[in-house]
């Protein structure tokens, strides 16, 4: 029995290295304004223990370009950025390889610079695996996206009118509570200055508010209503 | 009289129709072969017609925010003259439906009013204004109008 899982167990750690793959990870889309800059940021994961050959490598194609070009690599412990192409001394290696973490800084940036970069990471001997694509966009004012505003509007200009409503609810709900105890208040006054009675007349307070208090919340109501009247009654 | 609330609701039916149709058609502004806002830049070339998104400034999300908020004010409005038919009392008035009204022409008014102002940012010279802009500034009398009668009317029997 633990032969047989033993020998399972050397199988399946034989079976894993050739399943395994680098990811590398960088973003979709990044916006930048003109004349800003603009950090990209790459970096993996892999099965194996970070190594000393590990390198970066990143490569820009311009958006009506076919080929792209290399524009940074990083290799031996050492980045080596553009000195000739069209980031020369705008690029600049801001990653910690240590931390896995390959992102590259681009200063003062430019309609021109529009484009796909990729990013290309390897842990030898963990080598195969695809590299990542992020795309830069460069606007002259950030635009506002589709919708944000109309939501806000329309959200907060709602919320505003349930608030109202709700508000107007709760003081003709409180105004009708504080009816009910003076009402109860007027009506046990009177009581005890008739006198003491019996337990059972006690309690008639009680009721005596409920039916007394409905009759005059009645009459208030219908006040209220016929207050108004003096123009013509359609319906 | 049954004929004249017929009437009143049908006033208010119309103005809702129309507030739906204006905020729905992608009319606001025509050009020879195409046609634009709120929500789509539709042109059509020879062979089909292509919609993109219409521009995403901050005016044209303020004129779709209250287009919006005047079609849900003015549903709302027709609810609860509904509810209030049938629940309020002798002599009560249709307060809360002849308000709900008003704020939906309000808010037809601004919207209609920022578009009128503020439409040169996006909108070519050449176009002209299409007939969902004309049924949006049409609404607005229709929808006040309405709100007025509302708050005017009283309930008998």
């Amino acid at each position: 029995m633990l032969s047989f899982i033993a020998l399972a167990s050397i199988i399946l750690a034989s079976l894993a290295p050739q399943s395994e793959a680098i990811w590398v990870y960088t973003g979709w889309e990044r916006h930048a304004l003109v004349g800003s800059e603009v950090r990209l940021s790459c970096s993996f994961f892999s099965w194996r223990w970070l190594s000393d050959d590990v390198t970066f490598s990143w490569s820009y194609k311009p958006d009506n370009a076919r080929s792209s070009i290399s524009i940074f690599h990083y290799a031996g412990g050492q980045p080596y950025v553009d000195n000739k192409g069209p980031f020369r001394d705008r690029l600049e290696f801001v990653g910690n390889p240590q931390k896995r973490d390959g992102s590259i800084l681009i200063r003062n940036l430019d309609y021109n610079d529009n484009g796909t970069f990729t990013c290309d990471a390897k842990n030898p001997p963990d080598i195969v695996g695809r590299p990542s694509s992020v795309k830069l966009l460069v606007f002259d004012k950030v635009p506002v996206r589709a919708g944000v505003i109309t939501g806000a509007i329309i959200g907060s200009v709602l919320g505003l009118v349930i608030l109202i409503v709700a508000i107007y609810f709760l003081m003709r709900f409180l105004v009708a509570r504080r009816v009910l105890n003076l009402s109860v208040s007027k009506i046990e006054k009177g009581k005890k200055v008739k006198g003491k009675e019996g337990s059972q007349q006690r309690q008639g307070p009680v009721l005596y508010a409920t039916l007394d208090q409905s009759t005059k919340l009645k009459a208030a109501g219908s006040e209220k209503k016929k207050s108004g009247d003096s123009k013509k009654d359609k319906k | 009289m049954l004929f004249l609330l017929l009437g009143i609701v049908l006033l208010h039916i119309a103005a809702l129709v129309l507030l739906f149709v204006s905020t729905i058609v992608n009319t606001w502004v025509e050009t020879s072969g195409s046609s634009a806002d709120l929500w789509l830049n539709c042109s059509t070339t020879n062979g089909g017609s292509h919609c993109d998104p219409a521009n995403t400034s901050e005016w044209i999300q303020a004129v779709q925010a209250t287009m919006i908020l005047s079609v849900i004010f003015s549903v709302i409005s027709l609810f609860l003259f509904f509810c209030q038919l049938f629940t309020l009392q002798k002599g009560g008035r249709f307060f809360f439906t002849g308000i709900f009204q008003i704020l939906a022409s309000l808010f037809v008014m601004s919207g209609a009013i920022i578009y009128t102002v503020k439409n040169a940012d996006w909108v070519p010279e050449s176009a002209s204004y299409g007939y969902a802009y004309i049924l949006a500034w049409v609404a607005f009398p229709l929808a006040l109008i309405s709100g007025c009668i509302y708050v005017i009317l009283r309930k008998r029997e």
